[in-house]
């Protein structure tokens, strides 16, 4: 299989404007006649869903929440990056651009970067102009901060709650167009099959989470934007309810999985307390402005830290990284704090955990000025913790926060499925193998309101769509299949809960697929991870009807899922020779211990293809090429 | 005028009724217990203050008043039975554990105290206004019947108890008022609260003299 | 740090196998039970054991599990998200009990939010007060330059306190009227206070108080329990603004029709 980016060629420059141009148009009368499947609700998905229907389109919207505010979009915190070059501070878009390719350690595509850049200004204007309360300076223009190591700033925020205030800016729009009548739609529905027919996308099978009816809905496109899979590690800062399905159903039935392995660490969330532990929560590496990390220099060292004296601290991040300090990328940074834990400097009870200290900035700005800046995040920390930040260093540990990995997708982001549309998170996205901070945001937005309306439009147009009602054969296989899945894992009775599963699998995950992975681990995890997935096919119990609100059963088709995403996931690590980003191969590091690429025969996108039940996945490799920015080894020194 | 219904039927257009007429009627009861206060100035400067006031406007003044005052209370009842009745049907079915955090005696017995002011103002308006059930009623002898009114203990005890009742009303009802019209703003939303509590507070002590001072002996 | 002790609890949980069959409170001894686990987890718990024993798991919402979707919430002895003031029910940790306490756990109540099952209510109600005029009707692509409007710096915060609001329904579980007014007050005041939503300001609140109406909710009586019950700290002030708009433009609309649904 070629995988055809699609991407234009030519100055980059200008390659969004003239891809534009070049696409075909949907006559606007015409619109009314497509209909849309919109799969997810967060920042990728509302917006998409609310500007199809703005545009005309027939639109039918989907979300397993109650309601489409509560996707996990929302629990975004810091910002959202745009290059507006506001402060007068030498951004561009270009810079922008650079930024988020070399930050990618170059796995990502030019053009699609360069867009995603280009089209970050207009997300500004759009959220404002929607009534989204940015910060503000005291002369009413729009305040920025620099971000996750940015040496420009150029991230906007609205207090701590960024995700939230841009989710709910295009919740409302896309509530305005159920108002309308333009959108139908279906909270509390999770879709479980993709349906193709004659090659194309055109529907999918969905569960009515409180009657549980299998129900098939057919349009003329169907678009994914349900978000990343780092649920697999069962601790993570998702929410409970994040998951692979929709996506893993779609790789089932002929879509590339675009770098699975590649998964984001973020640095600063609260440490693990216990096996209880159902999730993790980040606070907002903005905190990595004013904090100083470290651990005690001696090993199992358990004094408190206020007896620790200044000259038996490490500050590891500053000694090692003396021009970026404690603002080290994410992947930099939390590799680096399982280094020390590993080397028995962690602190905290478990030992997984570093200090976090805001005692200089206090004595350097007051406690008032800090309270200011990270108020909430303190009281948050405070409240989870029972610790005072203001008096005693905060404990922070990585955990797994975002998955570059997804879908593969072209430039227009349509997956290898004909009309399959994979926007956001779900898609193996523009970030390469890391992410930098303020970034998801921007390029969820990005694919919702500013390239999907206009690729769809592409799509739909140089297409021949036939009339496929839900009546079709291909609806009734799928919504047997679906079937027949719920009704094997309620009929499993066995022993053990959902829940033990996804947590062995989890830990399975973190140990060998996680911040630092080895061929040998790998290997281990490619012998458990098959054998953990048959107990559970048979000694699985899930209580309850299937024709109920049943969450039980909702969990089991989700671990199901993450059970053969795992791995997939660790195929992929395993098979990626080279340390990028956020994957970290031990055997493939510099001297002092960086992430060492290796060009030569990785430089490139891995897309897996399902290729049968029980069978090897194929790989398939989109070959990057930069023109623009040059690959060199990361330096943060 | 089909707006102006479907905007008084509105939720926030009944608390509006409420407000407004809640206006008139406070209005009302601050003149009534500052009228009566004259009670303390000697015997006959009530009765002409009686006489006086049914003389205003060529006697039309005081049968305004009371027509507004009507119309104030009816609209005051109706909406409270209009907003108690929808607040029933919005949860039929409570709570078996229920804790309060900020609301007060005062707004939980809105209702009950708002029930027991009607039927003491019924009673109030048989007992000075018409006489009939006044022990001994003279018309224009506003201080006479005063006296004798307030020598019965159980009926200065109903006064006293509604008088009390009236108080709490009147403190829930003074600062749910500004905030019904919207007057709120950060900085006196505190004051907004005292007020209220000052204003229950000096007609609650002032109709609460009345039958004291009667009792004591004080005024005879 | 709590580590190590452990407590035991009893609960009394509402169980109502589904919106239209009757329901019951059942006790649950919770034993072993670490300050340390939020309120959520302490309720996985007691389902893993429900399930291991063969029974049905307690269902309750939940999602983000750190106090910003909006999908928890239950009330916990007699209070909307539990006795601590500004956190949702996933945000409570254990260690706000005692050992040897009961907990009592019901479902929001109001007609506005029928149950589904046990503590698991419907709350669409609030999306159809913001479909009738919670937003700004732009279109994408149709926008100035961020920076072309400026925004007073106060009022950018003061909507920003408005706009925190995650919707998950304390306010109307703790209402003794079950009113919406604070949710719909929140919005109405978010979009009211900044210059993007003067332009519709005044259909916007008469198009969301119509549906807030229509929707069941009751009426605000000014008890003030909405705003202590909130895990985002919105304020009755809203409330106050929300009707002095409400009363403005009723005052200069009156030709126009006040009725629900969304604006074309």
């Amino acid at each position: 299989m070629e995988l055809k980016a699609n991407a234009p060629s030519g100055p980059i420059e200008t390659r969004w404007e003239r891809h534009k141009f070049e696409m075909k148009l949907v006559n606007p009368a015409n619109k009314r006649k497509y209909s849309l499947i919109v799969v997810g609700s967060g920042l990728a998905g509302a917006s998409a869903a609310a500007s199809l229907a703005e545009l005309g389109y027939d639109v039918s919207c989907f979300c397993y929440q109650d309601s489409p505010r509560r996707a996990h979009s929302i629990a975004a915190q810091g910002g959202i990056n745009a290059a507006k070059n506001y402060q007068n501070d030498g951004d561009s878009v270009f810079r922008l651009f650079y930024d988020t390719v070399k930050g990618g350690d170059f796995r990502a595509r030019e053009s699609n970067v360069y867009r995603l850049a280009e089209l970050s200004v207009d997300i500004i204007d759009q959220c404002v102009a929607q009534g989204v309360p940015f910060a503000r300076e005291y002369g009413g223009v729009l305040a920025n901060r620099s971000f996750g190591g940015a040496q420009v700033s150029r991230t906007f925020y609205a207090r701590g709650q960024t995700g939230q205030q841009l989710l709910l800016g295009a919740y409302q729009a896309l509530e305005r167009q159920i108002g309308l009548g333009k959108v139908e739609m279906y909270p509390r529905h999770e879709m479980l099959e993709l349906v193709v027919v004659g090659g194309k996308a055109r529907g999918i099978v969905a569960r009515d989470m409180i009657t549980g009816a299998l129900e098939s809905y057919a349009a003329d496109a169907v678009i994914l934007a349900t978000g990343g899979y780092g649920n697999v590690f069962y601790l993570a800062t998702y929410a409970k309810g994040c998951n692979v399905t929709a996506i893993w159903r779609a790789y089932k039935k002929g879509a590339l999985f675009g770098n699975p392995c590649y998964t984001q660490i973020h640095p600063t969330c609260i440490p693990v307390t216990g096996d209880h532990q159902s999730k993790l929560t980040l606070m907002s590496e903005s905190l990595r402005n004013d904090g100083r990390i470290w651990v005690p220099l001696k090993k199992g060292d358990t004094r408190p830290p206020a007896q620790i004296p200044e000259g038996e601290r490490d500050y590891y991040l500053e000694r090692k990284y003396p021009s970026f300090g404690n603002l080290v990328p994410r992947d930099v940074a939390s590799r680096n704090a399982k280094q020390v834990c590993d080397e028995g400097r962690g602190v905290g009870a478990s030992g997984f955990g570093v200090y976090l200290d805001f005692a200089d900035a206090i004595k350097r700005l007051g406690a008032s000025v800090i309270a200011e800046k990270y108020g909430n995040l303190f009281d948050m920390y405070e409240r989870i913790t029972d610790e005072n930040p203001y008096q005693v260093p905060m404990r922070i540990y990585p955990a797994t926060h975002y998955t570059m990995g997804g879908l593969w997708v072209d430039y227009n982001l349509m997956t290898t499925i004909p009309g399959l549309h994979c926007l956001g998170e779900a898609n193996f996205s523009d970030h390469g193998a890391n992410r930098l901070g303020a970034s998801a945001l921007m390029q969820g937005l990005c694919d919702g309101y500013f390239v999907i309306p206009y690729t769809i439009g592409h799509y739909l147009a140089s297409n021949k769509l036939d009339k496929v009602g839900t009546d079709a054969p291909e609806f009734k296989q799928a919504e047997q299949a679906a079937s027949e899945r719920t009704r094997t894992l309620l009929d499993v009775k066995g022993t053990r809960t959902v829940d033990s599963f996804h947590r062995e699998l989890g830990k399975l995950m973190w140990e060998y697929c996680g911040m630092a992975r080895n061929k040998q681990g790998l290997e281990t995890a490619l012998q458990k991870i098959p054998a953990l997935r048959e107990q559970f096919w048979k000694d699985v119990r899930v209580p309850g009807q299937g024709a109920e609100l049943n969450q039980s059963l909702e969990k089991a088709g989700r671990v199901a899922d993450f059970l053969e995403l795992g791995e997939l996931m660790c195929r992929d690590a395993l098979t990626r020779e080279e340390s990028c980003g956020g994957h970290f191969r031990e055997e493939h590091q510099t001297p002092d211990g960086e992430a060492q690429r290796d060009d030569q025969r990785f430089q490139h996108v891995a897309a897996w293809e399902h290729t049968g039940e029980g069978q090897a996945p194929k790989r398939h490799q989109e070959p990057l090429d930069f023109e623009y920015v040059h690959p060199s080894q990361r330096s943060y020194k | 005028m089909n707006w102006a219904l479907r905007f008084l039927r509105s939720s926030i257009g009944l608390k509006l009724v409420m407000a407004v007429s809640g206006v008139v009627l406070f209005g009302f009861v601050l003149v009534h217990m500052i009228g009566n206060l004259q009670v303390y100035m000697g015997p006959t400067l009530l009765d002409e203050y009686g006489v006086w006031l049914r003389a205003l406007g060529h006697g039309a003044a005081l049968w305004v008043a009371r027509g507004v005052l009507l119309a104030a209370a009816v609209a005051h009842v109706w909406s409270a039975y209009c907003l108690t009745r929808l607040n029933q049907k919005a949860r039929p079915e409570g709570y078996r554990e229920r804790m309060n955090r900020e609301s007060t005696l005062a707004s939980r017995t809105m209702r009950w105290s708002g029930v027991v002011v009607l039927v003491f103002i019924i009673y109030h308006l048989l007992h000075f206004t018409i006489g009939t059930v006044h022990p001994n009623f003279v018309h224009g002898a506003v201080h006479q019947n005063f006296v004798v009114g307030f020598r019965v203990i159980w009926v200065s005890a109903f006064y006293m108890i509604a008088t009390l009742l009236l108080g709490l009303h009147l403190y829930h009802g003074v600062w749910s008022m500004l905030q019904t019209v919207g007057l709120s703003h950060p900085r006196y939303d505190l004051m907004r609260k005292r007020a209220a509590a000052a204003f229950a507070a000096l007609v609650t002590l002032g109709n609460l003299s009345f039958p004291l001072a009667v009792l004591t002996g004080v005024v005879r | 740090m709590s580590a190590g002790k452990t407590m035991n609890l009893t609960l009394h949980v509402w169980r109502q196998p589904s919106g239209t069959s009757q329901g019951r409170f059942v006790t649950y001894p919770a034993p072993d039970i670490s300050p340390d686990m939020s309120f959520l987890e302490m309720l996985d718990v007691v389902n893993e054991r429900l399930i291991a024993k063969g029974e049905d798991p307690i269902a309750f919402d939940h999602d983000c599990r750190e106090g910003i979707c909006g999908m928890c919430g239950m009330m916990i002895n007699g209070q909307a998200h539990g006795p601590r003031r500004a956190t949702t029910a996933c945000q409570l940790h254990m260690r706000s009990f005692e050992d040897g306490d009961t907990i009592t756990i019901e479902p929001w109540r109001a007609t506005a939010f029928p149950v589904v099952k046990d503590l698991v209510v419907d709350r669409n109600a609030f999306d159809r007060i913001i479909a009738a005029g919670g937003f700004v009707s732009t279109h994408t692509g149709s926008a100035p330059d961020g920076n072309a409007i400026p925004v007073p710096k106060t009022a950018a915060d003061q909507a920003m306190d408005a706009a925190a609001c995650i919707g998950c329904g304390a306010c109307v579980a703790a209402c003794p009227n079950a009113s919406a007014m604070l949710f719909t007050s929140a919005k109405v005041s978010h979009l009211g206070l900044l210059p993007q939503g003067q332009a519709e300001r005044d259909q916007r609140v008469l198009k969301m108080v119509a549906t807030m109406d229509e929707e069941g909710f009751g009426t605000c009586t000014n008890h003030g329990e909405c705003e202590a019950a909130c895990p985002k700290e919105i304020r009755l002030e809203f409330i106050a603004r929300m009707n002095r708009d409400f009363i403005r433009a009723g005052l200069r609309n009156r030709g126009e029709r006040a009725g629900s649904g969304g604006t074309g």
